[in-house]
Formats: structure tokens, C-alpha cells, sequence
């Protein structure tokens, strides 16, 4: 019962960090998202990873949610979504409807109690350990990543790409315009 | 009706993918499109170590949920990198802005 009611806390802290306004909100709502997560894999007898899962995505990420959004600040996006909201909700549902209609009818099976289990360390280096070098170039191109959100930042533009060529374009218009009647001034 | 560990975790598995496959389509923001993200990976962790619990070997879908945190988090990292750019580049986060840029 206690687990159940992690999970339906879990799952109503995740649909406030889809509906919230703000996107510091948002974080946040993630961070107790992960946090909840992490006690939901405890439970489950993931330790380890429990561990791993309260430090980083509940700490780390939500540090780096909140130095990104302050630096690209939480200006809200007025146009609407591409499929309009009743069909993202159906199309969600359908997809819910659909993997709990494939999942659940193959999830009742006995517990495979034979199966004789490896210790952790053993697991990860030895039979995972391809694993572990996938690992090093991720971290490798995540400090990368890193670099490029603290490298230095030019002042937003006041407006669109398009329109800060159109003026410019305008800019040099006027000036060959200018010119030419200058030209001709003195032609004469 | 009782449901049993497994079920529990499936519940939340399928929630939170339904949740973040939701906000992945709903929202335009990058931002909000990193954070959907994430809670789809929360969910597939939570089924990685559901499914290692339930065949005894929890130790291996421990490995194996390492991995994805590395990779959600790496993604995480290099999304919000993006967006910083983007939006000191672009003055804006909206993904449709960028569908639109030509080369």
C-alpha cells in the first residue's frame, strides 16, 4: 500500500512538472519527481542506484535546470502547441491504454528464484564493463556540453534573426541611396 | 485485488512515460522538453529495476540503470547547452523558431 502511494505521488508531482507555468516550478516538481524515485528503486532493493538517483538527478540536474533558466530566463511561449492539446491528451492516453494493454497481462509471473545472482561489483566490471566505456565518453562529451552553458554569452537579440537582416539590409539601402544622391550633386 | 511488487512498478512505469510522452508533444519550450525527458527516464528506471528484481537479478538491472542515469544526464547537460545558446543566439527557446531556420 505504501509503495502504491509513492507511486500515485510520483505520478501527480510529474504531471505538475508538465502543467506548471513556471519553468523554475517545473524543476522543481522534477527534483521531487527524482527524489520520489529514488525512493521508490530503495524499496525495490536498488541501493545503489537509489543512491546515484537522489544525488544526480535530484541534485545535480536540478542545480543545472536552475543555472540554465536563469540564464535564459522564463519568458512563456504565447503561440499554442503544434497538435493542439485535446489530441496530445488522447494520443498520451491511447499510448498508456496501449502499454498497459500489452505490459500488464504478461507481468503476472512468479518470481525467478533459481536464478543465482552475481554480486555488484562483479556484474558491472567484469560482464557490463563495455558498459563502463560508454560511460567515460558520455561523461567525456558531458563536460564538453558543460562548456558550451558556461562559455560566454552575447545580449539576446531584440528581435528574429530575419528581421535583424532585413534592417540591416535597409541600413545599407539608405546608404548606397544616399550616396548615388550625392553623386549626382556634385555631377552637376 | 491486490497488485503485486511488479505490478506497482508498471503503474508507475507506464504513468510516467504516458506523462512525459504527453508533455514531449504539449509543450515547445526546450526547457520543458528536457524536463519531459526526464521523467520518461524516470520511468524506464524504475522498469529496469522492476524487471531485475522480479527475474533475481537485481544487481543487473542495477548496472544497467546506471547507464541510462549517465546518458539521461549527459543528454540533460548537452539539451540545456543548446537552449542557452539558442536563446542567446535566436532570443528564444521555441523549438518551432528553429524548425524554420534554413542554412
Amino acid at each position: 500500500m505504501l509503495l502504491f502511494s509513492l507511486v500515485v505521488v510520483t505520478l501527480i508531482c510529474a504531471v505538475q512538472a508538465i502543467r506548471a507555468k513556471q519553468l523554475i516550478t517545473s524543476s522543481l516538481w522534477l527534483a521531487l519527481v527524482s527524489a520520489l524515485c529514488s525512493v521508490l528503486l530503495f524499496m525495490y532493493g536498488a541501493h545503489l542506484v537509489a543512491v546515484i538517483e537522489l544525488s544526480v538527478g535530484a541534485g545535480l540536474v536540478t542545480v543545472l535546470f536552475v543555472f540554465a533558466i536563469n540564464m535564459v530566463g522564463d519568458d512563456p511561449i504565447e503561440t499554442k502547441p503544434v497538435p493542439p492539446r485535446w489530441l496530445g491528451m488522447g494520443l498520451a492516453l491511447l499510448f498508456i491504454f496501449l502499454l498497459g494493454w500489452y505490459v500488464l497481462p504478461g507481468s503476472i509471473v512468479s518470481s525467478a528464484s533459481a536464478v543465482v545472482e552475481q554480486p555488484m561489483s562483479e556484474v558491472l566490471w567484469q560482464q557490463r564493463g563495455i558498459d563502463l566505456v560508454v560511460q567515460v565518453v558520455l561523461i567525456f562529451s558531458g563536460v564538453l556540453g558543460l562548456l558550451g552553458l558556461l562559455a560566454e554569452v552575447k545580449a539576446p537579440l531584440e528581435g528574429s534573426v530575419a528581421s535583424e537582416v532585413l534592417s540591416r539590409r535597409e541600413d545599407e539601402m539608405k546608404a548606397m541611396e544616399s550616396q548615388y544622391l550625392s553623386g549626382q550633386e556634385t555631377s552637376r | 485485488m491486490s497488485l503485486s511488487l511488479f505490478n506497482i512498478a508498471l503503474v508507475g512505469l507506464i504513468g510516467l512515460l504516458g506523462i512525459g510522452f504527453y508533455g514531449l508533444m504539449a509543450s515547445r519550450n526546450l526547457i520543458r522538453i528536457i524536463v519531459a525527458l526526464q521523467i520518461m527516464v524516470k520511468g524506464a528506471l524504475l522498469g529496469l529495476i522492476a524487471a531485475g528484481q522480479v527475474n533475481g537479478q537485481v544487481n543487473l538491472g542495477q548496472s544497467m540503470a546506471l547507464t541510462v542515469i549517465v546518458a539521461d544526464t549527459i543528454v540533460a547537460v548537452m539539451g540545456m547547452a543548446l537552449g542557452v545558446q539558442i536563446r542567446a543566439r535566436l532570443g528564444t527557446l521555441d523549438v518551432r523558431a528553429l524548425s524554420r531556420l534554413r542554412g
